[in-house]
Parts: structure tokens; C-alpha cells; sequence
């Protein structure tokens, strides 16, 4: 027999065992953060009412999309419905990955998704996945500490105020930092803060021949001042500090500011895991004084389907019902609107309930200041604010972030770091063929 | 033991031993007790120890939030099915290296150890790519397969080390007695070699165990086995230490309790050769 | 004394493990060896074109390589050094006559059964977190800045992490051999009045070689594969990228498979190197 067909015969056998095991059973990959673990616990209620059964695969962030990119770049066919973002979205869909949505129902009611959300996460005028929550960032601070250091926090704050606030407020004796914000490195840990830094104070990753630009003077200028604030007003071990770990120090009452996602706001305003649920502020993204770009950046967790599942119509009806109006109200009902996923639908900022909750206001402001057509100063040959919406960069991003992340532990300076990141970029675009 | 001792002298040997084995247990019994704790007790400062309000509530969240059990069958499943199909290929190998060496003997088993350094990241895409093929990828029998692979060679070596201690001298009387080939094996090799079988699998279902690239790399939801259900309570938002014990505490106990009641037949027999 | 029809059926018998062994190392390596020619990258179609040895040139010149062998031979040579020589020790005080022997041997051998993923949680978070881990508590109760371990001294934390997974193994190794010691040996060197140290430095060590070579052996075959350790605790940050880390990062993050599996290819030279050099010291092991 030859190579090729005993391949064949092991592939039908495979195939009959993988028939067998999947009728009616969607697989799922999402991310272990709050609002998916929410969504499959109520996702009984779906299986219920539709008898389609529904295998979860719950992974942390780092190895999800590892494993998601994995199958889909080899059409592993492993997973039915898989969680993205708004980086992969558009790349996958360009490479006829995944499967459009454009056979959702009407009353799904496409058009209420917010338009930031439903133009990053289109491709060609279809949308390809549909946002579970969506987030830009944003100013979190603590109003007692404010009052205390007899400040206020205008409502758009330049880098200046947030410098001086984090001054005033860190208070090392009481264990209080002035401000915590990303320093872990990864592509969508500290680059994205340190890229939409880099955008408001004027700098590129590329410019439009896709010349990497770090060696400019405007990103040694926006390292350096991120530098410097976590330096002098930032926790100890920041370098290992990412989303959760300020997130937790927030939690505790040990920082004065934080600057990161909107849907952070749920969270450290939640009185059973924040001890300074009473006493947190919000204003939007800092800009640079004088300059009109905010250090907005724009994100999504998605729902998408996969180019060749099997299931495809049962996957386009989880889709329908994880990121329905319906499905918001549901949560509402059983956790209260504070606890619904933000960011995807119209309709939920204009829902006079939510209205009342805290950040619902600042973070639609937020979200409708990120153009992620439009990020930076210069002109520039991709998409995206906090990312470039290159295969390539999560390679890039996340090297980068490894020689930043070195600078916040003291081990570089900016100027070496930007000269690192300058030459390991260079190599990798060269590398990809650019 | 035909030295003697003082009291005085066992005394301290017992202290230091006992300090130094606490020290080395103290980050697994720490993990254990923090897995009763609430959140806010698991990251107190200063630390409480033992006298804090039990409770089960994070193993509860644990098990509401993934389904524990399979996890643990594919865990044995795998672990075991690696063993036991390595164990059926391994020992012939090793008992004709050990009772007919030929000049190749050294060479075959040295290449065999060295296929162990082959980096897997390195093969990840080949593999996974045979998987498709073959539509192993998330079964049970793939990953059983990989994993006897991977193990292949030091079960192999350990066996070998074994089999070559068993004197020949016995051998040739069994053969004189008109012993088979068979009845060789079966009648007089087997016995002699248990205790280096029975650690060889021991060590082997520990090494399948604790596996933890194959396992989350050619995994979904079907055959994944508690590699990745530790995978899923690495980072979550928030306070997690608490759940982060409950779930480390049910990924590593059934190991743990196999290995100590197992110790003895475990250490009896990893030797590699090592004592001659 | 082997006959010949004894000899047959022993190859027969050696047949399935060298045959699945040839498989599993040819068959992945040969597809290796062809993307690590190839201008391979999933994210833009896959197979693009044959560069010859481009992706070999390239990532053996990247600023990342060298720094990535270093931190593999730290690593591997680190906690080598650190579990044989405390192994010894902890093996020599495990032999002396004590109460609760048993015991000891349990809490002691425990560390050998965490799976690598939850030991490097568990050490990354409840142990070496400067702001909650227990390690900064006890800093701060003594009055000292906490060490910020992953950043700071993230080599010496990788290899703390990977040295108190394998210091049981390395222990009850050369626990069992040390017991191995012919007992008379000792006494007669008592007798003759020679010192504790110079009776371990003279009958017990040399007695060891054989069990030394073996520990090193084995540990550093999974050693040079060391890969969740650092992937949950810095994922390759301050300096504790090893050559299998870069090879991922080049792999999964980039997505540049050609490039990879060139790095693929430079790792298996690099373990075989390794492995000459250790099999030629313990092939003449084996033949004593």
C-alpha cells in the first residue's frame, strides 16, 4: 500500500471517530476572563432551549491564542466557535479562515452594534465575528486619594495631570503607588499601553514604506515618560505587571491610578472584590498637551466561526444568542447591569438602567474617541491603535515588549531599549519579506 | 545497620533531615492550605497558617466551572495507555539488548536516548500537521501515542539497566533445563525483573502525567487531560490564589497519593544503573 | 553464548522500539528539515518559496541567538550543579540513622510529582509575587525591600523553580547508590582513623561517579526541553529566553515556520553535541 493511501485510509478512519464524537456538540475556546466563565455558566439556558450540547475548552489568554491561531493556520478543525480579537479578525477573514456572519437573523439586529466595534471586526463590509464585550481604555483613580492630595481629575486629562496626580498621590510609607499600569511584557500586555502612549505623543511604528520608526525622537520621548512615571510612582516588580496583577493591586487599595481597559470598571467598582468600590473615579484617555491624540486604544473579544466546522449553522446559533440584547439582559437580570459585557451593542448605552451605572457614560466616550483607522499623527500603512494589524506583530510586538519590559526592571535604558526593539523589528519585517 | 550511634547524634539527624524535608514539601503543604482559604486569606500579610475558617467554597467554583472528572479520566487514560503500550514495546527491546548484546547494543541504546532531545517545539508543526492528516488530533489515542514515544527511550533505558543485573549464570541453567525461549522470559526473567518493571512504569505514568506540551498542543475539549485544566485557573481576573490552590491541589493529588503509597517499588528500582 | 536462533528473535524483539523510534524522530525531523529550507509562514499562505539557507543564516545571526544558548547552558548547567551537589548532601543525611526515615523520604521525593505547569504557578504567584507572594511577607517581616524574583533575579528564580522539581530525583539516585556502599569499607576507614570528610571525599564520592554521570545524563535531556517553567512565569522576559523559547516565539508568535524549523535543526545539533559529550562519558560508564 502505498504512503498516500494508508495516509487516506488513517484519514477516513479519523474522520468516521471524529463524525461520531461531534453530532451536535459545538466546541468552544474562549479566554478564562470574567464575563466568558459568566457566559458558560448561563450557557444552560442555551443548550436548553436549542438541545445543541456545547464543549467548553476555557484557556488563559496567552495559550488560547496560541492554540486557536495553531488550528486555524493548519484547519485543525478542533474548535467550532472560537474567541478572538480585533487583531485577528480581519488578518483570518482576509485569508478566507472564517465563516461571515452575515447570516445572522435580522432580529439580531446587526446595525446596533457599536460602530468602532463592527468596523474593526469587518472585513470587506461583512462582519466575521461578533463582539461578546468590547473596551477602549481609560483613567481609573481613586477620589479619596484626590481629595486627600487636594487635586481633581479634569475629565480629559493631559499626561502632565497624570504625572502630577501620581506624584501627589504615591505615598510608599502606606504601601499606595501613585499609579500601576502595564509593564509585563507581550503584545497585548504592555505594548498596547505603550504603543497608545507612543501614539499620543506623536510616534509610528511605520512609516508608509513599513520602515520600522522606533530610533524617532517622539517614541524616545513617550518610552521615556512611561519610564519615568512607573519608575517613580509605579509598584514594586512593575515589569512583571500586567492586566490582572494591577487589576488585583487596584483591588487592594494600593494604587492611585490605574489606566487600562474600560471593562476594568466593573470590576474594581464591585463592592465583593474591591475594597475601594466607593472611591473610584473616571476620565478619558490622557493626550499630550497640545496634541489631539488620546491614548485611546480599541479591542474586542469576538465570537467567530471557522472556515470548515461541521457545525456551522449550530455555531452561527450560539453566536446569535452569547452576543444578543437578549443575552444582555439575562446577565442583567440574574447580576445586575453593572455586570453585562460592555462595549458591543448601541442600544445597551441607551437603556436608561444602564445609564446608572458609573462608567457606563466614560466608557462609551472612550470607545467613540479610538479610531483605530486613523491612529496616530502621521500617516501610517496599517490599521489598528494599540496593534498593527500585520501577521507578523504579536512576533514583534511581544519582542519588543520583552526588551521594555527589561527597561522597567532597570536593566535598560529607553535609549537601548528603543534601539533593541528598533533592530529586532527591522530583522523580523526583513524576515517576513517586507 | 552495624555502625553505631549516639542518641544525641540520631536526635540531630532527625532535626536537621525532618527540617530540610519540610522546607523542600513546604511549597506543595502551602498550596494545600491555601486551597481552603478564602481569597483575601490567601494573600494576607502576615500569613495565616492553619487556624483560619476552612473552607470548600474554591474547590466548589473549581468543579462548577469544569468538569473535573474528565479531565482526571483522560489524565489516566493517557498516563496509563502510554505506560502500558511503552511497557509492551520496551520490554522486548531492552531484554535482547540485555541477554544478546551484539557490538551494536551501545550505539542502539545511546541513538535511542538522543532521539529524547529532539525539542518538541522544533516538530510542533510536522506533528501536528500528521495529526490532521491522520484525525488524531484531540483523541485520546494520539496523545497516548506521543506520549509513549517521548518516554520510549527511558523506559528503554531503564529497563535494560535492569534486565542486565539479572545474572546470567541463571539463564543458562534454565536453558539446561530445557527452558524456551517463552518459558524464559515468562518463568524466570519476569520475576526477577519486577521491581524494575513496576518503577519503570512508575516513573513512566509520573513523566506522562506531568506532560505539558504534547498534552496542551494536541488537545481541545475531548481528550484533554489536567495539563489543561490547570490551564484554564493560570490567570484570572482578580483575586485567584485560592482557586489557583483548589485547582493545583486537584491536578497534582492523584499523583502525589500514587507516588508516595508507590515510593518504595518507585525508589527500589530508579536506579538507571546507577549502582552497580 | 547466544545461539543463533536467539540472536533473531532478539532483533525481532528490538524491531517495533527502534522501528516507532526511527518513525517518530525521521519522519517529524525530515519535515523539519524541508520548512527550515522554505519561506514558510501560515499567516500569509503557507509555503511561499525555497530560500536555501536564508532562514538558517538569519537565525543564527538575530541579536537573540547567542544570548538564548547562554541562557539554555545557565539553565541546564545551574540546576545541574545545584541538585547534584545538594542531592549528594541531602542523600548522605537521608542514609545516617534517624527517626522517621520513611517520612522524610516522602516529604523529600514530593517535588518530583507537580506537574511543571502548577509548580511554576505556584512559585510565580504565591511564592515570588513582590507584593502578595509569601517570599515578599517574609521579606518585609525581617524589615528588607522584597526581592522583585522574576525580573530581577529571574535566572536565579527559573532555576530555583527547575532545581526543586529535580533535586528528588537526583536524591533517591544517589540515595540508592550511596546505600549500595559496602558498610565494612567505612568502618574499616573509621578504624583507621580517618575524618568524616575525608571518608566521604575518598570512599563515598568516587563511590557516587557512576550515579553523578547518570543524574546529569537524564536531567539534562529534559533540561535542554525545559519549556513551562518559563512560559508561565517570565515567558522569555530578562534574559531567560532559552533556544527552545526563541524557537517557539519564532514558531507560534511569529508564525515564521521556515524560520523556526531552521532553529528546529540548530537545537537538535545542539543536543546532540550534548548528548556525544555525556554518552561518551557514560558509555565508558557503562562498560565498567
Amino acid at each position: 500500500m502505498s504512503l498516500r493511501k494508508s495516509l487516506y485510509a488513517a484519514t477516513a478512519m479519523g474522520l468516521i471517530s471524529a463524525v461520531g464524537a461531534s453530532a451536535d456538540t459545538l466546541t468552544i475556546a474562549t479566554v478564562n476572563n470574567g464575563d466568558m466563565i459568566r457566559m458558560q455558566s448561563l450557557s444552560s439556558e442555551f443548550t436548553e432551549a436549542t438541545g445543541i450540547a456545547l464543549e467548553w475548552v476555557i484557556l488563559e489568554e496567552n495559550i488560547l491564542r496560541q492554540r486557536v491561531t495553531q488550528d486555524i493556520a493548519t484547519s485543525g478543525g478542533q474548535f467550532d466557535v472560537m474567541t478572538i480579537g480585533m487583531y485577528e479578525t480581519p488578518i483570518w477573514a482576509a485569508r478566507d479562515w472564517l465563516v461571515s456572519l452575515d447570516g445572522l437573523p435580522d432580529d439580531y439586529d446587526i446595525d446596533d452594534i457599536l460602530p468602532a466595534m463592527r468596523a474593526g471586526l469587518s472585513h470587506e463590509g461583512s462582519l466575521y465575528a461578533a463582539p461578546f464585550y468590547g473596551e477602549s481604555s481609560m483613567v481609573m483613580y481613586r477620589t479619596d486619594l484626590m481629595e486627600a492630595a487636594g487635586l481633581e481629575m479634569p475629565e480629559a486629562p493631559t499626561w502632565d495631570d497624570i504625572a502630577e496626580a501620581a506624584a501627589a498621590m504615591t505615598d510608599r510609607d502606606n504601601n499606595i503607588n501613585g499609579i500601576c499600569i502595564r509593564g509585563r511584557a507581550g503584545w497585548g500586555e504592555n505594548m498596547a499601553f505603550i504603543t497608545t502612549v507612543a501614539n499620543s505623543f506623536g510616534a509610528r511604528w511605520f512609516d508608509e514604506d513599513w520602515n520600522a520608526q522606533l530610533d524617532s525622537p517622539e517614541w524616545l520621548e513617550a518610552v521615556t515618560f512611561y519610564n519615568d512615571l512607573l519608575q517613580n510612582y509605579g509598584p514594586a516588580g512593575a515589569a512583571n505587571n500586567g492586566f490582572n496583577e494591577n487589576l488585583t493591586l487596584f483591588q487592594q487599595g494600593r494604587c492611585g491610578m490605574w489606566i487600562d481597559a474600560t471593562v476594568a470598571a466593573s470590576f474594581v467598582t464591585n463592592p465583593n472584590d474591591s475594597t475601594v468600590a466607593d472611591h473610584v473615579g473616571f476620565a478619558l484617555a490622557p493626550n499630550k498637551d497640545g496634541m489631539d491624540k488620546r491614548a485611546n486604544w480599541l479591542w474586542a473579544w469576538a465570537l467567530a466561526i471557522p472556515a470548515g466546522t461541521q457545525q456551522e449553522a449550530a455555531a452561527m446559533e450560539f453566536i446569535n444568542w452569547a452576543t444578543s440584547k437578549e443575552y444582555l439582559e439575562l446577565v442583567a437580570e440574574r447580576e445586575g447591569w453593572a455586570n453585562v459585557p460592555p462595549g458591543s451593542r448601541t442600544s445597551l448605552y441607551e437603556n436608561p438602567d444602564y445609564a446608572e451605572v458609573p462608567f457606563a457614560a466614560m466608557t462609551l466616550q472612550s470607545i467613540n474617541a479610538a479610531d483605530p483607522n486613523n491612529p496616530t499623527v502621521d500617516p501610517v500603512p496599517y490599521v489598528g491603535i494599540q496593534y498593527v494589524a500585520i501577521p507578523e506583530w504579536a512576533g514583534i510586538g511581544t519582542s519588543a515588549g520583552q526588551e521594555f519590559s527589561a527597561m522597567v526592571a532597570g536593566q535598560l535604558t529607553p535609549e537601548q531599549a528603543l534601539q533593541r526593539a528598533q533592530a529586532l523589528v527591522t530583522d523580523e519585517m526583513e524576515a517576513a519579506g517586507y | 545497620m552495624a555502625r553505631s550511634v549516639t542518641t544525641q547524634r540520631k536526635t540531630l539527624n532527625t532535626v536537621i533531615a525532618w527540617g530540610i524535608g519540610l522546607l523542600i514539601f513546604f511549597p506543595i503543604l502551602w498550596t494545600i492550605l491555601t486551597s481552603f482559604k478564602t481569597e483575601a486569606q490567601a494573600i494576607a500579610d502576615p500569613p495565616v497558617w492553619f487556624f483560619f475558617d476552612w473552607t470548600l467554597e474554591n474547590y466548589r467554583v473549581v468543579q462548577e466551572r469544569s468538569n473535573y472528572s474528565r479531565f482526571l479520566w483522560n489524565s489516566v487514560i493517557i498516563a496509563g495507555g502510554s505506560t502500558l503500550l511503552g511497557m509492551m514495546v520496551a520490554i522486548p527491546a531492552a531484554w535482547s539488548m540485555a541477554f544478546v548484546p551484539s557490538t551494536q547494543t551501545k550505539n542502539i541504546l545511546l541513538w535511542m536516548l538522543s532521539t529524547k532531545m529532539l525539542p518538541a517545539v522544533g516538530v510542533l508543526y510536522p506533528i501536528y500537521l500528521i495529526f490532521i492528516q491522520l484525525g488524531l488530533l484531540d483523541s485520546r489515542i494520539g496523545l497516548t501515542l506521543v506520549l509513549m514515544l517521548i518516554n520510549l527511550p527511558i523506559m528503554v533505558w531503564m529497563l535494560y539497566t535492569y534486565f542486565k543485573e539479572i545474572p546470567g549464570e541463571i539463564l543458562e541453567a534454565a536453558r539446561m533445563d530445557g527452558a524456551g525461549l517463552r518459558q524464559e522470559i515468562l518463568y524466570v526473567l519476569t520475576p526477577m525483573a519486577i521491581p524494575g518493571i513496576a518503577s519503570t512504569m512508575l516513573l513512566n505514568i509520573i513523566l506522562a502525567w506531568n506532560e505539558a506540551f504534547w498534552t496542551l498542543n494536541l488537545t481541545a475539549a475531548r481528550a484533554a487531560p489536567l495539563t489543561a485544566f490547570i490551564a484554564s485557573y493560570s490567570s484570572p481576573e482578580g483575586l485567584f490564589y485560592a482557586k489557583l490552590s483548589a485547582a493545583s491541589t486537584m491536578a497534582i493529588a492523584p499523583i502525589l497519593i500514587i507516588g508516595w503509597f508507590s515510593q518504595k517499588q518507585l525508589v527500589r528500582g530508579l536506579t538507571f544503573g546507577a549502582v552497580k | 553464548m547466544a545461539t543463533k536462533a536467539s540472536r533473531s528473535a532478539a532483533r525481532l524483539m528490538l524491531a517495533p522500539a527502534v522501528i516507532l523510534l526511527l518513525g517518530w524522530m525521521l519522519v517529524p525531523l525530515t519535515m523539519t528539515l524541508i520548512f527550515s529550507f522554505q519561506r514558510y509562514l501560515p499567516m500569509r499562505g503557507g509555503f511561499l518559496d525555497w530560500v536555501g539557507f536564508e532562514n538558517y543564516v538569519r537565525f543564527v545571526t538575530s541579536s537573540a541567538f547567542w544570548p538564548a544558548v547562554q541562557a539554555t547552558l545557565i539553565i541546564v548547567g545551574g540546576v545541574l550543579l545545584i541538585t547534584v551537589i545538594l542531592g549528594i548532601l541531602l542523600a548522605v543525611l537521608l542514609d545516617q540513622p534517624m527517626w522517621g526515615q520513611g517520612i522524610v523520604r516522602i516529604l523529600v521525593i514530593a517535588p518530583f510529582f507537580v506537574m511543571p505547569t502548577v509548580s511554576g504557578l505556584v512559585w510565580k504567584n504565591m511564592f515570588m509575587d513582590p507584593n502578595n507572594g509569601l517570599l515578599s511577607h517574609l521579606w518585609r517581616f525581617f524589615g528588607a525591600d522584597p526581592i522583585i524574583w522574576l525580573s530581577d533575579a529571574s535566572m536565579a528564580s527559573i532555576i530555583l523553580i527547575v532545581s526543586w522539581q529535580w533535586l528528588p530525583f537526583a536524591t533517591l539516585i544517589l540515595l540508592t547508590a550511596i546505600q549500595s556502599l559496602d558498610s565494612e569499607q567505612i568502618e574499616a576507614a573509621e578504624m583507621d582513623g580517618a575524618s568524616a570528610l575525608s571518608r566521604f571525599w575518598h570512599i563515598v564520592l568516587p563511590h557516587l561517579a557512576r550515579a553523578i554521570t547518570i543524574v546529569i545524563l537524564i536531567q539534562t535531556i529534559f533540561l535542554l526541553a525545559i519549556f513551562a517553567e518559563i512560559f508561565v512565569t517570565t515567558q522569555g522576559s530578562f534574559g531567560t529566553r532559552t533556544l527552545t523559547y526563541l524557537i517557539y516565539q519564532r514558531v507560534l508568535e511569529s508564525q515564521n515556520v521556515g524560520l523556526g524549523s531552521a532553529g528546529g535543526i540548530y537545537a537538535v545539533i545542539l543536543a546532540n553535541i550534548f548528548a556525544l559529550f555525556l554518552m561518551r562519558i557514560v558509555g565508558k560508564n557503562l562498560d565498567r
